[in-house]
């Protein structure tokens, strides 16, 4: 084989390798809403393949989750299965985490497992994040299992750092809410 | 070294500031999770046991900052270091009080986080906006609570109005304690790194005050025209380090359970 061939075929498994990564992390779930991955939740945004090594980027949802350990964990218990001798997982805050980019299919999927997914906080940018807060926190919470907007906050904190607890009027359900960030 | 900030910055002094931003919310925390169990209505336990959370977290992500600026751990600055090197505010430090001071308190010091990360959304160092782009997310939670409840509470009984009176009045002299002038902090303000905390301070008393009188709640002020006059002295010292016995127990409390089990996590 060439110089060149060959570096186009390493350069190919090298491509291979990442995909077979991303796919992998696909099936590690979030242990409270195991209809999303860690993917879906955009809590793993970037991976690096080299060889036998792997480094994978997390950004934390909410920086006090006591679940980030246990999908730290996982994921590195799921990389080591693929064959690599490195699997290096690093928490980072410099990137950005907000439930406006979680994709309208992750939503559904929310929708789904019984969670009102986060309403999208991209409202004029003059504001601060308190007023885009308050506004977002005031409109009307649609009722995961009815549709009704016939919904009241029943705890501004739930059981989750992630959650908000709501009470729907017409079908007398409590439901969560996954907190718009 | 895996984090840099511009070399015409002095790393010790933007140290002891990541440093005091680190531990006020570790003590803050702390101090909100002996809520946990014991307060007054089950929607304000959980409330405060994900406040305490979401301010322990936050801790960690300030001194992860710490570590890539060259400290130590983030368990080695939480759990075995001595009290008297904490750079915590006295005002994070004092015992819980009754359920009105703890709400006083909360709110004092979510204005203050406010505008403390409000402040470093323009800083000139990227480390320290993207932080507050992050934290600001989850704090802006805790003031609109910890606002409601003060607009709640304020006048709701004559005994309600009474605790929380007692609380703004013990409370607000130590709040102001938060913008204790840091060593060095004029190379940091001179550099855009934060805004400084005369300016901090006097943001967080143009915020707090009318919150305050709208709950009809008094804060020891005079208004003169734009100007706020502040009548009582801050509780300062914290951030040299000079602390009161309060954050010894605390310490001792938080670094027991380390030491009975020292693989325990954040
Ligand atoms: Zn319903």
């Amino acid at each position: 084989m060439d110089q060149k061939k060959q570096h186009q075929a390493e350069a190919n498994t090298s491509i291979d390798r990442t995909a077979e990564v991303w796919k992998a992390l696909e099936e590690v779930r979030d242990p409270e809403i195991p209809v999303l991955s860690l993917v879906d939740l955009k809590i793993i945004q970037s991976v690096e393949v080299a060889e036998d090594r792997v480094k994978v980027e997390m950004v934390p949802t909410f920086a006090g989750c006591p679940a980030l350990n246990m999908m730290r964990n996982e994921v590195v218990a799921k990389l080591q299965s693929l064959g690599f001798e490195h699997v290096d997982v690093e928490f980072t805050f410099h990137r950005r985490w907000s439930t406006d980019d979680l994709s309208e299919e992750a939503l559904k999927k929310l929708r789904a497992f019984g969670i009102a997914p986060p309403v999208r906080l991209t409202l004029p940018e003059a504001e601060n994040h308190i007023e885009r807060l308050q506004r977002a926190v005031a409109q009307p919470v649609v009722c995961p299992f009815c549709g009704s907007t016939e919904t009241k906050l029943d705890a501004f904190f739930g059981s989750m750092l992630c959650k908000q607890l709501y009470f729907c009027m017409t079908c007398q359900q409590s439901f969560d809410r996954f907190k718009p960030l | 070294m895996s984090l840099t900030i511009p070399s015409h910055i002095p790393l010790e002094h933007f140290k002891r500031f990541v440093l005091s931003m680190a531990d006020d919310e570790l003590v803050l925390g702390h101090r909100d999770s002996e809520w946990t169990g014991h307060a007054p209505i089950l929607e304000e336990d959980i409330a405060f046991s994900n406040i305490a959370q979401d301010e322990i977290g936050h801790a960690l992500v300030w001194y992860t900052m710490y570590m890539e600026l060259g400290g130590p751990s983030p368990d080695e600055m939480g759990f075995l270091r001595e009290w008297k090197d904490f750079r915590c505010c006295h005002f994070v430090t004092y015992p819980r009080g009754d359920f009105a001071y703890t709400v006083v308190r909360q709110y004092l010091f979510d204005v203050a986080e406010q505008v403390r990360l409000q402040g470093l959304l323009s800083s000139s160092v990227d480390a320290l906006r993207s932080v507050a782009e992050k934290l600001l997310r989850e704090e802006s939670y805790h003031l609109l609570h910890s606002q409601g409840l003060v607009e709640r509470l304020g006048d709701a009984t004559p005994e309600s109005h009474e605790r929380m009176q007692r609380a703004v009045t013990e409370a607000f002299p130590q709040a102001l304690g938060i913008f204790e002038e840091l060593e060095g902090e004029s190379f940091l303000v001179e550099a855009g790194a934060f805004v400084g905390n005369a300016a901090l301070r006097s943001d967080w008393l143009k915020e707090v005050v009318p919150v305050l009188h709208k709950a009809s709640l008094q804060a020891p002020v005079q208004l003169e025209a734009e100007n706020v006059k502040v009548l009582v002295s801050p509780h300062e010292g914290g951030r040299r380090g000079q602390h009161l016995e309060y954050l010894k127990q605390l310490v001792d409390d938080m670094q027991q359970v380390y030491r009975l089990a020292p693989q325990s996590q954040w």
